[in-house]
């Protein structure tokens, strides 16, 4: 248990650095890159979980997927000129605190609610990451879940070649 | 659960690690002696014109959608194909459903020129 | 505390056990390479460093230590020196899941049985999932370094292995789930105990399709001819290293060489039966976890690496190099839907037999 704590600690950590890194840089590439390693962060906590199957797609998806898309949207658009960027308003900036603020008033409510912590893992919990339960669960509950994702990823090709495909006169 | 992935962790860490010991000693070992036409980049031989960085073809940008897409439908096939055997034929057959449907988007982007490159 | 130190020593140890193997194993393949280029072509290759110019490769590394490591001056320095560090921390964190032979049982000292996992994490259940992640990240090492170099070259060189690498991760992908439907686990070692036996367990009779399509996918994976277009020298003088000296660029080129190992190892765990003999291996009358037996299980998997690394250089010197529309035909056009066809047809003859 100690294990899994500290792991977490120092995945946390790593996390909001990164997290961090990622906003607050003004090079476009260097905050992509901040947030692949906070997607393997973000996988790493995932293991303290017990969600394996998740952690993997994590990486496989939204770091070696999602990530290449915006590394090469980055590229495409070439933003040389960072202050040609640069936020006019400031509404902007002082909604995004509002919002941030409120969500760790939140997260510390259920902290100090008691809502965290003390429960017990559920046995469920634990053999649900593993992809062999998740595959079972999917395929017999969730089936016409899943039939919709098919329709749901149907519609993200049709738009992505609608798009790119356009002539440009 | 953690303790069976705690080597895997330990081996990424390691690796890199690893990695990162090789590009300290190449910049520890090798010589420097940087001149400016040394630091110039390549462009067989002349006087390198403009900046590398331009604009590309959007025919990559579309070549990453798709790989988004169709990434994620393997994904959802990972775990249905463990556990074919146990299954039966009721999700085999959501499956061809599935693979089907996004088949249209396939043939679609197939027929617009989507996968032509040109 | 006590079993989480032992641990961390025994992972260490299996790690620089690795890395040697992966160091050495790369001074083989440039040395075949060499050699068997030389013998296709008719020269002699390498014969002055040491007896038959076994020495090469190890001057050659020598030689690139010592080299001078230039950046250009217009590149992004950080990233410039990170993005080989990515590209050889990946080929060696890969290996992390991959199993060498059975596990071999130790009698200690006090009369307790240790079992003795060969490899550093094989058993996990996302074993293979663990080694397609990793390739999938090892774009950004190449597309990095194209971009970070500030050269045109490089950054072609850098975009076109991003492109070619996330098409064929797509029928890679697909390939292997035929293999998984008839295997049902996601561990490499589960894979391959259900290949053992006489040889037409092996995956390859089962799946000869999906075999065709994952070969030529990890070819393209591997950035090998005739799928090497990241680094086409004619046309883009070296791809995305063509700024890099000294190690860094050695870096690349040994993650190279290890990328070929690895893509030649699955090859042989997910159709060939991994480490097993083309016979029961009951026949040798070794008991099963001995250490004779593990020596056996260990130099027929070299043997099939061997093989298997011979015919990818064979295929590099016979074969021309694609062009990049056919390669991105090829991949797209082709494979994929045949992956997808597989799928279903595998589907099927599972449920009439």
């Amino acid at each position: 248990m100690s294990l899994t704590f500290l792991f977490f600690g120092i995945l946390a950590v790593l996390a909001i650095a990164t997290a961090v890194i990622c906003v607050s840089n003004k090079n476009p590439v260097v905050s992509a890159m901040a947030l692949v390693a906070h997607f393997f962060m973000l996988a790493g906590l995932y293991l303290t979980l017990q969600a394996q199957f998740i952690a993997i797609l994590q990486i496989l998806i939204y770091a070696g997927a999602i990530m290449v898309l915006v590394i090469f949207v980055i590229m495409l658009l070439n933003l040389g000129d960072e202050e040609k960027l640069r936020e006019k308003t400031k509404y902007r900036k002082i909604l995004a605190s509002l919002l941030g603020i409120g969500f760790i008033a939140m997260l510390c409510s259920v902290y100090l609610g008691g809502g965290l912590g003390n429960k017990a893992t559920s046995p469920m919990a634990i053999t649900i990451g593993a992809p062999a339960a998740l595959g079972k669960e999917l395929f017999t509950n969730y089936l016409f879940a899943f039939e919709a994702i098919a329709l749901l990823l149907l519609t993200a090709i049709i738009g992505a070649v609608v798009l790119a495909k356009r002539k440009v006169d | 659960m953690l303790e069976a992935y705690f080597p895997l962790i330990i081996m990424v860490v390691f690796g890199f690690a690893v990695a990162f010991i090789f590009m300290l000693l190449s910049q520890w070992l090798g010589a420097r002696r940087g001149t400016k036409e040394k630091q110039t980049v390549y462009e067989s031989g002349m006087v390198p014109y403009g900046n590398a960085r331009e604009r590309f073809s959007v025919k990559f940008y579309l070549v990453a959608v798709s790989f988004i897409v169709f990434d994620i439908e393997v994904v959802f096939l990972y775990p249905w194909a463990i556990q074919f055997k146990e299954l039966g034929i009721v999700p085999f057959i959501a499956v061809l459903i599935f693979i089907a449907i996004l088949f249209i988007g396939y043939f679609y982007e197939y027929k617009k020129g989507g996968l032509k490159w040109d | 505390m006590n079993d989480l130190l032992l641990t961390i020593i025994e992972v260490l140890i299996k790690g620089m056990v690795l890395v040697t193997f992966i160091l050495l194993g790369a001074a083989v393949q440039v040395y075949l390479e060499r050699k068997i280029s030389a013998f296709i072509q008719g020269r002699i290759g390498p014969n002055r460093a040491g007896p038959f110019g076994l020495l090469q490769p190890f001057a050659d590394v020598i030689k690139l230590f010592m080299k001078e490591d230039i950046f250009p001056k217009l590149a992004f320095k950080r990233f410039h020196q990170f993005a080989p560090v990515i590209s050889m921390g990946i080929a060696i964190v890969v290996y992390a899941v991959i199993p060498f032979a059975d596990p071999v049982k130790i009698t200690m000292a006090d009369g307790t049985v240790k079992e003795i996992v060969m490899g550093v994490a094989p058993n996990l259940n996302i074993g293979i999932l663990f080694i397609l992640a990793m390739t999938s990240v090892g774009v950004y090492g190449l597309t990095l370094a194209g971009w970070s170099s500030n050269s045109k070259y490089s950054l072609l060189g850098g975009l076109r292995s991003a492109a070619q690498m996330i098409s064929y991760e797509l029928s890679m992908g697909l390939a292997i789930i035929g293999v998984l439907m008839i295997c049902g686990s996601f561990s490499l070692s589960d894979i391959v105990t259900h290949q053992k036996g006489w040889f037409w367990h092996w995956n390859i009779f089962a799946q000869p399709l999906a075999f065709i399509i994952f070969m030529v996918s990890s070819f393209a994976e591997m950035n090998r001819t005739p799928f090497d277009l990241p680094e086409a020298e004619p046309e883009l003088v070296g791809g995305y290293n063509t700024e890099y000296s000294g190690m860094k660029f050695g870096m690349f080129f040994l993650a190279e060489y290890s990328n070929m190992a690895t893509g030649s190892i699955l090859l042989i765990l997910l159709f060939f039966g991994g480490w097993h003999l083309p016979f029961p291996q009951e026949w040798l009358g070794l008991q099963t976890g001995s250490i004779a037996l593990g020596i056996v299980q260990l130099a027929v998997f070299l043997f099939k690496l061997l093989a298997v690394i011979f015919f990818i250089i064979w295929v590099r010197w016979t074969v021309p190099r694609f062009r990049y529309d056919q390669l991105m035909h090829m991949g797209w056009r082709m494979l994929l839907p045949l992956a997808l066809l597989n799928i279903a047809v595998t589907g099927i003859i599972l449920f009439i037999i």
